[in-house]
């Protein structure tokens, strides 16, 4: 069976991609920053701290480890761009970002990002899904995040495949483990 | 190809281009009746279509604005999306997966079969199997119909194999590869399927039937019909006599055009199709046209539909080859003992990473959600469709506020499940996890319906006239030059799914309207 090793974006071009530079502020957290500062967005019209509550808010809604932040960040940094022209959506970001800090607050004593455990940030999440800020995330999400191609490799899709001739002689029926169970 | 003069009043026009109106054209025009196809959306070749869900989504699907009411699950996940067709030349039988039933004897006259079930307007069609048979043959050999005539089933790909391991464990009888209407061998001057995948996006090979790149130039090719694209109908006019006599459409750039006819045929699919009845009310025709008896937009039906996916520990690469390759059948009977009338099918399914991040559990978020998505390599798939209910409350009305870009109401779809329904939803859920369990699937997900595939019966046949819209040859009981050629015709919707009928019934009103145009009947 031709089984494809799920991974496709070489180490090189990965870190080649990734401009860390202006994001290493000091206000970023550890949870984004510190660990995985392998995304380049940088933001001129959200705060670089309201973007990074996005990116870990995002990842928390379809949480992936197998993927790196900027996949996500390449979704939420079109907000970025969004909300230069459209004032309501900067306005409705920050308040909402407002009203899931003061949750997480008040429950975790600390803004959402900076909450340690996966669980305790869902928990939040799952008391905001009537959000609009939570729906929007999701719906972009849901269709921005995998319709990436660069993801697809990753979750063992190979996408087009007329240009490769199909699958006809490439595995459309080369399962090999169906007598074994 | 034939380019007709607008003022020609001599000339059957029609209505779409897809798995109905593309057919009929094709056959008038052969009987040598001059025609004029319009159609809302563009033309493209094979090549052009795109190996990409969303992109080709873009490029072929109806997106103009609908809006949804009733229980049903589409209604809270694709508010905007009650239906997923195709605008362009060709129709839905661009994004068809090909699978190309008959439908059983006993479902053409289910009223009988089934008795009086509460809340169901269920009605008998006023044609039987035997009539069809020669129909159904002549649909097959047009669309190269595999499993018939002698023509040779595809070979089974990965998820197919999964899916026949299954069936034989549960100790099914009747599974194969599908009764597809896609070449397994060169046929009809196309090729054989080279196993793309991408059946849904327009199949770029040809090896797929299509109205839109088989019959139309067929039909082209005699120099009777004229396909006239961005061409989208916005009301049917008659004259005093109560007859048709035209249309008014919309081309690309918004313009109004009048085309006279001598007979209107309408094959826009079972939404587009009673909105442009309903949107051609008149002082003589106060509820709409054809619509006397009230029935136009009622009675929608969807089949009863839901996909069961299954996760392995080993990998399935479920996505590649034919979207749609293998059906089970054993669960098509009507078997009253199982808690509901009529019967489904079981037929294999294949989505893409994005489709599948959209379909496979609407609305959901997690790690439960992520982690199913994690093992899309490791899945297979099954579509589930069965006979539904049909509902005089149902229905497809004009919204009484949107309207779209030329002035013209837009649809609202109603539809809430029949408790039948349901029963059969939970019935074959069940039956397909434990087929997926019993080839050690680690975890199998119950997936609700997506946006309707397939659209029927909101105008449908019948044997009184105040009990549908159409006469048994699809003909107006009211205005008798008016014709319906498309799903909406449907009177009952079987466990099929759909478009063999729908050609199969194409073709035989091609005939009915030669000769009633022969004998100046109309
Ligand atoms: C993804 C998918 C998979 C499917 N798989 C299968 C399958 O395997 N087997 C099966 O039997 N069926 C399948 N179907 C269903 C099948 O495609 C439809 O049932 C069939 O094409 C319906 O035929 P129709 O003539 O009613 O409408 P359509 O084929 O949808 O044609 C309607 C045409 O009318 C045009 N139109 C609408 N309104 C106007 C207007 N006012 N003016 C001008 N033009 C207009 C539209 O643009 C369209 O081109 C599938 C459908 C989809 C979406
Ligand atoms: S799998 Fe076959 S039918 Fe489907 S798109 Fe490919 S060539 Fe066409």
């Amino acid at each position: 069976m031709r089984v494809l090793k799920k991974q496709a974006i070489s180490r090189r071009s990965f870190l080649k991609g990734s401009t860390v530079t202006a994001l290493g502020l000091t206000v970023m957290g550890p949870t984004i920053f510190g660990k995985n500062n392998a995304w380049s967005a940088t933001f001129k019209n959200i705060s670089a701290d309201d973007g990074a509550t996005l990116v870990q808010m995002a990842r928390d809604i379809y949480p992936h480890d197998h993927l790196a932040d900027k996949y996500y960040a390449a979704v939420i940094s079109g907000y970025d761009k969004a909300a230069g022209k459209d004032k309501s959506l900067k306005g409705m970001i920050g308040k909402e970002l407002k009203k899931i800090n003061s949750a997480s607050m008040k429950k975790y004593k600390n803004n959402y990002r900076m909450i340690n455990r996966e669980v305790e940030r869902v928990d939040i999440l799952k008391a905001n899904t009537k959000s609009p800020l939570f729906a929007k995330v999701r719906g972009d999400l849901v269709v921005g995040l995998y319709n990436n191609k660069e993801v697809w490799p990753k979750f063992g899709y190979e996408g087009e495949s007329a240009s490769k001739g199909g699958y006809l002689n490439r595995g459309y029926n080369d399962i090999d483990w169906l007598d074994k169970v | 190809m034939a380019k007709f003069s607008k003022s020609d009043n001599s000339v059957a026009v029609i209505i779409g281009s897809g798995a109905g109106g593309g057919v009929l054209g094709m056959e008038l025009a052969l009987k040598g009746i001059k025609t004029v196809i319009l159609e809302a959306g563009g033309r493209h070749n094979p090549q052009d279509f795109v190996n990409d869900e969303w992109a080709s989504f873009g490029q072929i699907s109806w997106l103009d604005k609908r809006t949804t009411s009733g229980d049903w699950r589409v209604a809270r996940d694709f508010s905007g999306l009650p239906s997923w067709i195709v605008k362009a030349v060709g129709g839905s039988t661009l994004h068809w997966a090909g699978a190309s039933l008959r439908f059983q004897p006993h479902e053409w006259k289910v009223k009988t079969e089934y008795g009086n079930i509460k809340g169901a307007s269920l009605e008998d069609w006023p044609i039987d199997h035997k009539e069809m048979d020669k129909w159904y043959t002549k649909a097959e050999n047009h669309m190269g119909t595999l499993g018939t005539g002698g023509r040779e089933r595809l070979p089974g790909n990965n998820n197919y194999k999964v899916f026949e391991a299954g069936a034989k464990r549960m100790g099914y009888k009747d599974f194969h590869t599908g009764n597809m209407s896609i070449n397994s061998k060169p046929y009809d001057g196309r090729i054989a399927c080279q196993q793309i995948g991408f059946c849904f996006q327009g199949c770029k090979s040809g090896a797929k039937w299509s109205s839109g790149y088989v019959s139309i130039p067929k039909g082209e090719a005699t120099g009777k019909l004229e396909v006239r694209t961005h061409a989208q109908v916005l009301k049917i006019e008659h004259g005093k006599d109560g007859k048709v006599n035209g249309v008014v459409y919309a081309d690309k750039k918004g313009t109004i055009h009048k085309q006279r006819a001598r007979i209107v045929c309408v094959a826009g699919n079972s939404i587009e199709s009673p909105r442009l009845l309903l949107n051609s009310e008149s002082n003589m025709f106060k509820n709409g046209l054809a619509n006397s008896s009230g029935q136009v937009g009622r009675n929608y039906m969807r089949h009863m539909t839901a996909s069961t996916y299954a996760i392995f520990e080993r990998p399935v690469y479920f996505y590649r080859g034919t979207t749609m390759a293998g059906i089970v059948t054993d669960e098509s009977r009507n078997d009253p003992s199982r808690g509901f009338v009529g019967g489904y099918e079981l037929e294999t399914l294949a989505l893409g990473l994005p489709f599948m991040a959209a379909f496979l559990d609407p609305g959901q978020w997690g790690r439960e959600f992520t982690a199913s998505m994690d093992q899309y390599d490791h899945m297979a798939g099954l579509w589930i469709v069965g006979e539904d209910m049909p509902q005089a409350s149902n229905r497809v009305t004009l919204h009484k506020k949107f309207k779209d870009k030329f002035g013209m109401p837009t649809p609202n779809v109603h539809f809430s499940d029949h408790e039948n329904d349901i029963k059969m939803r939970n019935h074959a859920w069940k039956q397909s996890t434990a087929l997926y369990e019993s080839v050690g699937a680690t975890k199998v997900i119950q997936t609700p319906p997506y946006p309707s595939t397939h659209n029927l019966g909101t105008n449908r046949m019948s044997a009184k006239a105040r009990d549908g819209v159409v006469n048994k040859h699809g003909q107006s009981w009211d205005v008798k030059n008016l014709f319906i050629s498309d799903g909406s015709q449907f009177t009952t919707g079987a466990a099929e799914n759909p478009t063999l009928t729908i050609v199969a019934l194409a073709m035989r009103q091609a005939e009915y309207i030669a000769k009633q145009m022969s004998s100046k009947a109309i």
